[in-house]
């Protein structure tokens, strides 16, 4: 499904800002994977899935999406394969465009766009329907302007549409982070259900390590640019939080680094 | 009474002029506000499209309407070179505008191989449509307001044109992919669509339409002139502003077409009447300034007040 390969990122080389982030990254994906990725400040995890999406090349290793070699396709090229919720509600969306305009534009991810209608009438019967199955009332404000949405619309919205032309990898950053506790716990709820109804395969970052046990099939954690655990099935099932900082303190030497998630 | 008809007159002729320049607010409009693009190389593409005109119809003797074409053409050339300075080749918004400016100038002046090129006792858009119509005598109208008649004639048929043709395009994929880059270039990108095409696509567009104003102004007034975009974003910008101030914000998008339009027009009229006050024309900039300062600043008011408002009840 999605092989990567020795993967190696250093930012600002050869100055005094010199930050190697990913340290030689290998992670195979077999198709239907739901994986969580969990992992310090500053690990690499949101540097691995923007290589994944193109928005930074590797200076090394190599990045194959069900076959095709994607380690130097542009990130509109391979957009076409990827669906993507940021960690910034207001990353994802237009906030000047209506709902069903955004929907449209994801509606048209991986197709040619000409002269044609921008969006037509049969679609517009589509978004009713999707957008039901989010359960927040946006199907009856399909020309409401995006910005007019809260955070947690907003999201649940994104996740629509980075799903509405089925994504070969859904790629989710801490998509959950910058909501309250009870409509995080409802995207989060969200964003299962559409994995599993379309039998998507996902990474997904987040600082929950409650979460990160509760949902998916498998759980890394990555630690210094590199993987440093790798758990799936029956027992990653049975991981409970303290097993997960131990581990961390095994394999890293230190206390667990990342504030927020000692806080959850 | 002479002093009522000269003014009326001149409103007259200021809404002709009006719906001609507001083709250059409709070309403003599509990189400042829809694409988010402060686009300087409209001044130099102002002045190319007024320069290419003149010299096809002095030069080649062209048929003034198909000089226009030209104009455009040339227009969007300037476009897609801003559009490949940013794209390409990293050179800030801002800066990559002004660069084409700059060499406009020049071209525009070996374009015109001078300053300045009159169309003297050449056929124009205005005379060619003008001898269409019956001559003003036999008509009992002065001359010089049948020629304002035909100028409002031509303005009208332009600018509906563009409002026709900008509200389809804004409609279609392409321009709804265009408004997105404006809004949020990191999402247009997640979502499969080249954002620097998109750019280069508004910039064209944007400078072609400029580039069509300069031509008409240019067939209006009987000359071009190689300064004669100096200004032009400002000028842009006012009727952008002073149409969304007398408009609401919360419009469709073809009402916001019209209403630069009407913003154009309105700014003309200003213009002109200050000017029949006993204005300086050399002040005409600085007044500018001024209209679209306190037009800009209307909102921001707006809001003040209520604010302040807000504290007090609380
Ligand atoms: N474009 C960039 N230029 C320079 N340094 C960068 C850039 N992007 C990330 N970094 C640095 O790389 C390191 C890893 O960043 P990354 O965002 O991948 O971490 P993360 O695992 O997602 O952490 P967090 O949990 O804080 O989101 C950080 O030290 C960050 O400052
Ligand atoms: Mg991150």
């Amino acid at each position: 499904m999605l092989q990567i390969s020795n993967l190696y990122k250093t930012f600002n080389a050869n100055t005094i800002n010199e930050k190697q982030v990913l340290n030689g990254v290998n992670l195979q994906l077999t198709p239907g994977d739901f994986v969580t990725i969990i992992g310090g400040n500053g690990a690499g995890k949101s540097t691995m899935l923007n290589m994944i999406a193109g928005v930074h090349f590797p200076d090394e290793g190599s990045l194959v999406l069900d076959g095709i070699d994607i380690t130097l396709l542009p990130e509109y090229v391979r957009a076409q394969y990827l669906g993507r919720v940021f960690q910034d509600p207001m990353m994802g969306t237009a906030a000047d465009m209506e709902i069903e305009e955004n929907l449209a534009l994801a509606y048209r991810r991986g197709k040619k766009r000409g002269f044609r209608w921008g969006i037509t009438k049969e679609e517009k019967e589509l978004y009713v329907e999707k957008l039901k199955t989010l359960d927040l009332g946006l199907e009856t404000r399909l020309t409401s302007k995006v910005g007019l949405l809260s955070g947690g619309q907003r999201q649940a919205l994104t996740l629509l549409m980075a799903t509405l032309q089925k994504p070969k990898l859904l790629l989710l950053d801490e998509h959950t982070a910058a909501l309250d506790p009870k409509t995080a716990g409802k995207v989060l709820e969200l964003t299962d259900q559409i994995i599993r109804a379309n039998s998507l395969t996902a990474l997904m970052v987040t600082h929950n390590m409650k979460n990160a046990i509760q949902y998916g099939n498998r759980l890394i954690m990555m630690h210094q640019g590199k993987i440093i655990y790798d758990v799936a099935g029956e027992e990653k099932k049975n991981l409970q939080v303290t097993d997960l900082l131990s581990k961390f303190e095994i394999a890293s030497g230190e206390e667990f680094a990342n504030d927020r998630m000692i806080l959850s | 009474m002479d002093n009522i008809m000269s003014i009326v007159m001149a409103i007259f002729g200021a809404t002709s002029q009006g719906l001609i320049w507001s083709i250059l607010a409709l070309g403003v409009y599509i990189t400042f506000r829809i694409l988010n693009f402060a686009d300087m190389s409209c001044e130099g593409s102002f002045a190319l499209g007024g320069s290419v005109s003149a010299i096809l119809v002095v030069g080649l003797h062209w048929n003034p309407f198909i000089s226009i074409i030209f104009a455009t053409i040339a227009g969007m050339l300037a476009g897609v070179i801003t559009g490949f300075l940013h794209t390409k080749l990293k050179i800030p918004a801002i800066l990559s505008g002004i660069l084409t400016m700059i060499a406009l100038y020049s071209i525009n002046l070996r374009i015109m191989g001078q300053a300045n090129t009159p169309l003297l006792g050449e056929s124009t858009i205005i005379s060619i449509v003008k001898g269409l119509l019956p001559a003003a005598k036999a008509i009992g109208m002065k001359d010089s307001t049948l020629q304002y008649w035909v100028i409002l004639l031509v303005g009208l048929l332009f600018a509906a044109a563009m409002i026709a043709i900008l509200y389809w395009f804004f409609g279609t994929e392409i321009g709804c992919g265009i408004r997105a880059t404006g809004s949020n270039e990191a999402m247009v990108r997640a979502q499969g669509e080249n954002t620097d095409r998109m750019k280069t696509f508004g910039l064209v567009l944007s400078n072609g339409l400029i580039a069509l104003s300069g031509g008409l102004v240019t067939q209006t007034q009987g000359y071009a002139d190689v300064g004669m975009g100096v200004g032009a974003i400002v000028v842009g910008l006012a009727s952008i502003v002073i149409g969304e101030v007398i408009l609401h914000k919360r419009i469709s998008f073809a009402a916001k077409l019209i209403s630069i339009v009407i913003g154009s027009v309105i700014y003309r009229i200003i213009i002109a009447v200050v000017l029949q006050l006993g204005l300086n024309t050399n002040d005409m900039k600085l007044l500018t300034a001024i209209i679209v300062t306190i037009a800009l600043s209307v909102p921001v008011l707006k809001k003040n007040k209520t604010k302040v408002v807000r504290e007090g009840e609380v």
